[in-house]
């Protein structure tokens, strides 16, 4: 018998800390609390933003105000007062035109705490980064190599200076201001995000990714992420979160637009540790992100995403399929321990003909978490031929813990063919024997059995992030089975 | 006047109208329900329940809540309504006015007579005190409609271990003589432990008047009962049905409800089921083969509240012209009721263009040690079978009707009672519009 029993394991889990809990202490410029338009007008006049951006902000608040907080979703929290936050924190020193050496060290201390050493990934690996901290883009990398092949990687603020033809064109395009609650307060008040465009017929060399950090406490994150691939062309992009440790629940609101035209591919992965609050419930983020792709002809967008932080999640990643033959695919694990709650999963529109679409979600639940997929698959009545295939598969690790499904399947054409599929069960007592009396011990068994459970997602994801998001899923569920 | 506001007026009317019981229990019953009623109204679009299915076309009509006129009706005219082939107990309505002379009802050994004799009659106090309306989802207006309005329907009381010999059979008819009616049976069926019992119901209108009908049973299995229960809905496209039945078990009890759904304007079933022990088995089946715009609605719920039970459910649906069916199967599993096994399966054809289905298989799961899973597929036939059996010589229509037939074969499967299954065949056959050249 080993020595380290189950008790320990448990002891460790409960006083294991949020890794990225630490608040880096930067001077920053911040609003005070409150929202209204002269808010949203001072965030754009900060930004030096053209009229038609104000404009387009100014309707967005005005039609944010007549709308009222949604509550379908099978979460349960406290309604954030809108009020109560500040919508706009820029770390002082940062000047993303400025080279690296005038970053803030401190700064550069967040980055290597973060593991994403600036300076040491722009060597290595062949990632191009945009980081956002609180809400303005703090570091963009690769700019130059970028733009050699015509593409377009910026902070979404600069763009809205420098392309203002296709920030125009786009923002808003598949989510549109009135589209809920938390897109239209989004477009009112975001501050900074990422806007990328990769030209015809470009494949983009590198990884894009972008990393989003909530430093200020009492702040909002509100970031926009706008994402165009023209004919032909293909992207992968990577996206990544963490926040500081508090008391209070931080509210992260993004809205994430793809726009893939004529046979244009984009791959856009996700993974979100937001602090999930404390082991007590106390804390934590609350994740409302409003995420949607739009598929011209031969298209083709897949989500992966991994959603390991956040005390509530509420976040719905969808494709309309508007082109014939275009495809949309949705990979996802969502874990959920202590309090967390998540309510996640994907709408599929089908539109055009010879539409296809694959989710496969796989939803792990421990401690006295709720983990909800919630999923939509329309076909309309021209979208002919349209193939759908959904798996929802559930794991449950303990007894205060809850599983729920909530598929959506609406057609109105025949030749659709639609299945899906939904399992819950919880890890085997016999699979776990057989990995004891193999000499594997029983956290390295359910880390080896999660991983298993995992796989088909865990494969879609890029390289660099598969490794993370592993050894992410090991740490935010050891020890969960008692 | 709309049907909200008339029927709040009559309930008052009615409520002088009926006669009290000792206790006046009965009265608070109904009007507690009553003022549910007045306050939600009929559920619109927008509620979660009711998102799919809109009740607007069917609650236009201006009905009589009350019908006035009699009739009678002549055996010979509606014995095929019956499963005649089989000797059988029999409790008939006619236009929601019990019909002596076609029923065959008994008290003999158990009870199998009018729900209005069991509510007035202070032999039955005990038994209705105990059951009626307690496990009716007091929250649905529609529910509450009926326990408010409701004064007949069947009653079927079957004490400790006994096997009730032959099928029961109960069978709605309206004539209408009037059009527009409203009618509101309510069924009480309490089986007691050891014992059996297999029920066909059956909502059958004479000529195209329109009819709206709100039937709600309760049914209770107690401990190692089984009970059968059918329901046949091939009504003709006039009349329209909400139905809600509740079943509520007891340990190692086995209850099975198969709804068949052919007929109607509009159908909604409501189909819940509690189970209040261990080792229990609940089994959930329907075959819904619907045609012009025609509507069926199946909702279902199963409440895993002990360990070791198993729920089965299986739904197939084949949707001509443009139908639409809709289907929300919903699955809780408490935290108690470990080792659960619960299985859903739901499968659609659309036949043609206009054709839709809205499905939403829904499980809730609060405990971890269990087998869940749900299915749900929408599609067309295969067309390597339909050439497979049209190279050997079988015309394009009976080739379909049979790939059809075997695709709802699983449910049809499931009946027990032999001439029930030859005549739902039959209606299947009628449905395809072939003749399925076998007997089953």
């Amino acid at each position: 018998m080993s020595k380290y029993t189950e008790d320990d394991l448990k002891k460790e889990l409960e006083t294991k800390e949020y890794e990225y809990g630490f608040y880096t202490d930067i001077q920053s410029d911040k609003f005070p609390v409150g929202l209204s338009e002269d808010v949203v007008r001072a965030i754009s006049k900060k930004k030096n933003e053209p009229t038609w951006m104000t404009d387009w902000r100014i309707e967005a608040f005005r039609i944010w105000e007549a709308m009222t907080e949604p509550d379908w979703a099978n979460v349960n929290y406290k309604k954030p007062d809108f009020q109560a936050i500040s919508y706009y924190s820029a770390p002082k020193a940062a000047d993303p035109n400025k080279s690296l050496d005038d970053v803030d060290p401190d700064l550069l201390e967040m980055y290597r705490k973060l593991g994403i050493s600036v300076d040491e990934q722009k060597k290595l690996q062949n990632v191009a980064v945009d980081i956002v901290v609180d809400s303005v883009s703090v570091a963009t990398t690769f700019k130059k190599t970028l733009s050699e092949k015509g593409i377009i990687f910026m902070p979404i603020s600069e763009a809205i200076q420098e392309h203002p033809e296709l920030v125009k064109k786009y923002l808003g395009s598949v989510v549109p201001q009135t589209d809920n609650f938390y897109a239209a307060l989004n477009s009112a008040v975001f501050s900074d995000g990422s806007f990328c465009y990769i030209p015809k017929g470009v494949k983009c060399p590198m990884e894009l990714s972008t990393y989003f950090r909530i430093n200020e406490g009492g702040t909002g994150q509100f970031e926009r992420t706008l994402v165009v691939a023209d004919k032909g062309s293909y992207v992968s992009y990577l996206e990544g979160c963490t926040a500081p440790a508090r008391d209070e629940n931080q509210l992260h609101a993004a809205v994430v637009e793809l726009i893939a035209l004529d046979d244009a591919e984009i791959k856009y992965s996700t993974v979100q540790n937001w602090f999930p609050g404390g082991k007590d419930g106390k804390g934590g983020v609350y994740n409302f992100v409003t995420k949607r792709g739009l598929c011209e002809k031969n298209a083709k967008i897949s989500w992966t995403q991994v959603e390991t932080g956040s005390a509530i999640t509420w976040k719905y990643p969808s494709c309309i399929l508007k082109g014939d033959n275009s495809v949309g695919e949705f990979y996802s694990i969502a874990v959920t321990n202590n309090y967390q709650q998540a309510d996640t999963g994907t709408k599929m529109i089908h539109l055009g003909k010879n539409t296809k679409s694959t989710i496969i979600s796989k939803g792990i639940s421990a401690g006295k978490s709720q983990n909800s997929y919630r999923g939509l698959v329309q076909v309309n009545s021209r979208a002919d031929n349209a193939r759908n295939f959904s798996q929802c598969d559930s794991l449950l690790m303990g007894n205060d813990c809850g599983a729920h499904t909530f598929p959506y399947i609406e057609v109105k054409n025949k030749t659709a063919k639609i299945e899906h599929e939904a399992t819950t069960s919880k890890i085997g007592e016999d699979q776990l024997f057989y990995c004891n009396q193999r000499g594997i011990g029983t956290d390295k068994a359910i880390a080896l059995i999660v991983n298993g459970f995992s796989k088909e997602v865990l494969n879609k994801l890029p390289m660099e992030f598969a490794v993370e998001a592993q050894k992410l899923l090991e740490i935010s569920l050891e020890g969960s089975v008692g | 006047m709309d049907l909200k506001e008339k029927l709040i007026t009559s309930f008052l009317v009615y409520e002088d109208k009926i006669s009290a019981d000792a206790d006046g229990k009965l009265q608070d019953i109904r009007a507690e329900a009553f003022s549910r009623f007045e306050k939600q109204g009929f559920p619109t679009k927008k509620d979660e329940e009711w998102k799919y299915t809109s009740l607007k076309s069917v609650l236009k009509h201006d009905y009589k809540i009350f019908p006035k006129i009699e009739s009678a009706i002549e055996f010979k005219n509606v014995k095929n309504y019956f499963l005649h082939e089989i000797d059988s107990y029999k409790i008939v309505f006619v236009d929601g006015v019990y019909s002596s002379f076609l029923s065959e009802t008994t008290h003999d050994g158990f009870d199998i007579c009018l729900l209005s004799a069991a509510l007035s009659k202070p032999k039955y106090k005990m038994v209705i005190d105990h059951y009626f309306n307690t496990i009716a989802r007091k929250e649905d207006s529609i529910t509450s409609l009926n326990t408010a309005f409701s004064k007949e329907g069947a009653y079927i009381n079957v004490p400790k271990n006994t096997v009730v010999p032959k099928p029961v059979q109960i069978i709605h008819f309206s004539t209408g003589i009037e059009t527009d009616v409203l009618l509101q049976p309510r069924n009480l069926i309490v089986v007691g432990e050891n014992s059996h019992v297999q029920i066909v119901e059956r909502h059958q209108s004479l000529n195209e008047n329109v009819v709206l009908t709100n039937s709600v049973t309760e049914i209770f299995a107690g401990k190692r009962a089984i009970v059968d229960y059918y329901k046949i809905q091939n009504d003709r496209k006039t009349a329209s049905l909400i139905d809600s039945t509740y079943v509520k078990q007891l340990q190692q009890s086995v209850a099975s409800v198969n709804t068949f759904s052919f007929g109607g304007s509009l159908t909604r079933n409501n189909l819940e089921f509690y189970q209040e022990g261990e080792h229990i088995t609940s089994n959930l089946n329907g075959i819904t083969i619907i045609e012009d715009k025609q509507l069926v609605d199946n909702h279902t719920l199963v409440n895993h509240k002990f360990p070791n039970c198993e729920s089965h459910e299986l739904y197939k649906g084949i949707y001509f012209d443009s139908s639409t069916g809709v289907f929300n199967g919903k699955v809780i599993v408490d935290k108690e009721a470990q080792k659960t096994n619960a299985f859903q399966q739901n499968d659609n054809i659309l036949i043609d263009d206009k054709a839709s289905i809205n499905a939403k298989p829904q499980l809730e799961i609060f405990a971890d040690d269990v087998k869940c899973s749900h299915g749900c597929t929408i599609g067309q036939l295969d067309e390597d079978s339909l050439f497979y059996l049209r190279s050997r010589g079988i015309p394009k229509k009976e080739a379909n009707a049979l790939l059809l037939y075997a695709f709802a074969n699983d449910a049809l499967q499931k009946i027990k009672i032999p001439e029930l299954k030859t005549r739902i065949t039959k209606i299947i056959a009628q449905k395809l519009d072939v003749s399925l050249g076998f007997d089953v």
